[in-house]
């Protein structure tokens, strides 16, 4: 586990709350937006960001992250804007924690040894690609747990107690729960078949679990935060995001802080979270 | 290639993995892999099991046709002027082309794993109309997903569909195509894993489905093999196919792939020409990388973005390949080769003519190949070409580029 990504979980945790990690793509609309949105997000409350790799096929996101993806190639995202995104971020900020997230191809098709190098010195502390299971781990996995980086797999409704132990192998920095078979701005399931399965995974790992998928108001956030260490917001920021903009994709005045006032109310749910569970 | 098969086989691949030397692999989602692994078992089972193998041989004679003809190409042969040209004709199988012959063995597999819906992906419509005849027949509900490019141009396909029972869905996302259907159909399996089961068209995807639509379509090589040495005495000098994903010409190509002397040219559509990028010629334009599950070759621009090919066969339009076909077109065994539209269209008129037989669009890409190569062969040479599928859903496409008015 990256030191950053250690520490940020630690001192969360000491604070008696759970962490809350967002996630944007990379891009979107625009490189200089989106750097905009990287640097409010932990000034709102973020506690790890998740940066957004823009693929041509997202095949496991819904329609919001879909379109986001095509905003962000449209306005020219490449994988090396995106590492170029997080090393500017992390000239201003030392603490966040980034993780990438994305698929697989971009990253073969840039070279796995020269994506390793290159992320670790944007300063990138995790990876999560949605279409490398553990059958596939010598790809990207192994190497990049060689060199430091976590790698965060996601565990689902359908990793049962046979596989679990598989998919948490090589999983270091936390495990990202999806809360359920589908694919990213689904509806949320009853929170308390979340907290059931959150209580599973822990009973098989020391890692911290952070549930993703669904997740939309400071109030789910809140009630996912009760059981969980901590929460994923995406389809949400993204929606918020996507309804600033004019009607050509253009960001306006409102993308930046829209993000902003969205990430500061889930701010607020995940710090009642702990005081709800106490109730 | 680290891992080739046995060295004295072509025919020993995947491996456990489902790896074809560098290709192949199950690049999926979490929430997919169980639902794989379970698909593999059965699959395992199913090969070894006599009630199975009765039931897709029955299915195949009595529903199906099977097996479909060998016919002679008389007068083609004759106007071509060389080599004695055979066509398989899978076109005259129920449903039209040799997607029924996957589609079949797929939903017995489904019924075993107790899966109550059935999903598809098409592009021309062949793989959705033969997926909404087996799931009529097999009485399970179906939603089968295509381009919306695509529902405007195979119109017939989609009230064959309809007609069937199936419930079709245009997908808008990209270029409303054949892949953009695979990731809605993807999108839809991840949501329902307990109930359905996803039948996918073509030999690639994530293991084991290029093995498994491989091992359903070789029906067509093996049953050609025997009539062309009950016709002939001898195995032909060249097979021909069309490629797309490429599970026709897997289909033919694989039992004759340990035969030395037998030459396989694998057609991939050229579309307006390989120099831009209105074309689908992933192997012979594309590079590796990593798509729908599997490695494979693919049309990508210098980020991993996936390009949208082009073909003027909705069936060709899909910017990858089986990862067999990659496999064997870096082990040289088999040559790829493109055509272009206007080849294709032009092979499609002349068969007509010279043989009472509309071609679909796609295997008419093969049968350009053939016209090319046929005259420069002698007359003691046998060309064998998998006529995949029948023309009839490409009428109205043809005749509106050929200026035919209503």
């Amino acid at each position: 586990m990256t030191a950053r990504m250690e520490k940020r979980f630690a001192d969360v945790a000491a604070e008696g709350r759970p962490v809350l990690v967002t996630y944007f793509m990379g891009g979107d609309p625009d490189f200089d937006t989106s750097f905009a949105i990287m640097k409010a997000l932990p000034k709102a409350g973020a506690d790890v960001i998740e940066l957004g790799m823009p693929f041509s096929d997202p095949m496991a996101d819904g329609p919001a992250i879909q379109l986001a993806g095509q905003r962000s190639l449209k306005g020219g995202q490449t994988l090396v804007k995106t590492l170029e995104l997080a090393r500017l971020f992390r000239g201003e900020d030392q603490h966040t924690p980034i993780v990438l997230m994305g698929y697989y191809n971009p990253i073969y098709i840039y070279g796995v040894d020269r994506f390793l190098t290159d992320a670790l010195e944007a300063g990138i502390d995790g990876l999560i690609v949605v279409d490398l299971p553990p059958e596939m781990d010598d790809e990207l996995c192994i190497p990049a747990l060689k060199r430091n980086i976590n790698f965060i797999r996601l565990a689902t409704p359908t990793t049962d107690d046979r596989r679990l132990p598989k998919v948490l192998e090589n999983t270091s920095g936390f495990v990202y729960y999806v809360s359920m078979t589908g694919i990213t701005g689904s509806a949320l399931p009853d929170p308390s078949l979340i907290a059931g399965a959150v209580e599973r995974i822990k009973s098989h790992t020391e890692l911290p679990v952070c549930v993703g998928f669904g997740v939309k108001t400071a109030e789910h956030a809140r009630a996912i935060g009760a059981s969980a260490d901590g929460v994923v917001v995406g389809t949400a920021i993204v929606n918020q995001i996507a309804s600033s903009l004019t009607e050509e994709g253009r960001a306006t005045d409102a993308t930046v802080p829209g993000v902003e006032a969205l990430v500061k109310g889930l701010s607020v749910g995940v710090r009642a979270a702990r005081l709800a569970a106490a109730e | 290639m680290n891992e080739a098969p046995k060295l004295n086989s072509f025919k020993a691949g995947p491996d456990e993995e489902g790896r074809f030397g560098i290709f192949g692999g199950r690049f999926v989602a979490e929430t997919l892999m169980p639902l794989i692994l379970d698909l593999q078992d059965e699959w395992n089972k199913a090969k070894s099991d006599p009630t199975f193998k009765a039931d897709l041989e029955k299915l195949g004679a009595h529903y199906i046709g099977r097996p479909s003809p060998l016919y002679f190409a008389e007068r083609l042969t004759a106007e071509l002027g060389g080599a004695k040209i055979y066509f398989k004709r899978e076109e005259l199988n129920h449903t039209g082309s040799h997607k029924i012959n996957n589609c079949i063995g797929q939903i017995l597999l489904a019924k075993r794993m107790g899966k109550t819906r059935i999903i598809a992906e098409t592009g021309a419509g062949q793989h959705g109309v033969a997926s909404a005849t087996v799931a009529a027949r097999f009485g399970l509900p179906c939603v089968v997903y295509m381009g919306a490019t695509d529902v405007e141009r195979q119109a017939p396909n989609v009230f064959r569909m309809k007609l069937l029972g199936a419930e079709v869905k245009p997908v808008t996302a990209g270029s409303g195509t054949l892949k953009d259907a695979m990731n809605e159909a993807l999108r839809d399996w991840v949501t329902n894993v307990d109930s359905t089961y996803y039948l996918i068209g073509t030999a690639a995807g994530p293991h084991p489905y290029p093995e498994m639509v491989r091992d359903f379509q070789s029906v067509i090589g093996q049953e050609a093999k025997e009539q062309i040495l009950a016709a002939e005495g001898r195995l032909p000098d060249l097979v021909i196919a069309a490629v797309g994903g490429g599970s026709n010409a897997i289909g033919i190509f694989h039992p004759f792939l340990d035969d030395e002397g037998v030459k396989i040219v694998g057609v991939e559509a050229g579309g307006k020409g390989l120099d831009g990028d209105e074309h689908c010629a992933s192997i012979t334009a594309g590079s590796p990388g990593v798509l729908h599950g599997n490695r494979t070759y693919l049309l990508q621009d210098g980020d991993g973005q996936i390009k949208e090919g082009h073909s003027i066969s909705a069936g060709l339009d899909y910017p990858g390949i089986g990862p067999e076909h990659a496999w064997l077109n870096d082990v040289g065994r088999v040559e790829y080769v493109p055509i272009m539209d206007h080849e294709a269209l032009e092979a499609f008129q002349t068969l007509t003519r010279l043989e009472g037989i509309i071609p679909a669009l796609e295997p008419s890409h093969a049968l350009a190949e053939v016209i090319k190569r046929a005259p420069k062969m002698g007359k003691d040479e046998i060309i064998l070409m998998n006529l995949s599928g029948r023309g009839d859903k490409d009428i109205f496409t043809v005749g509106k580029i050929l200026g035919m008015g209503q």
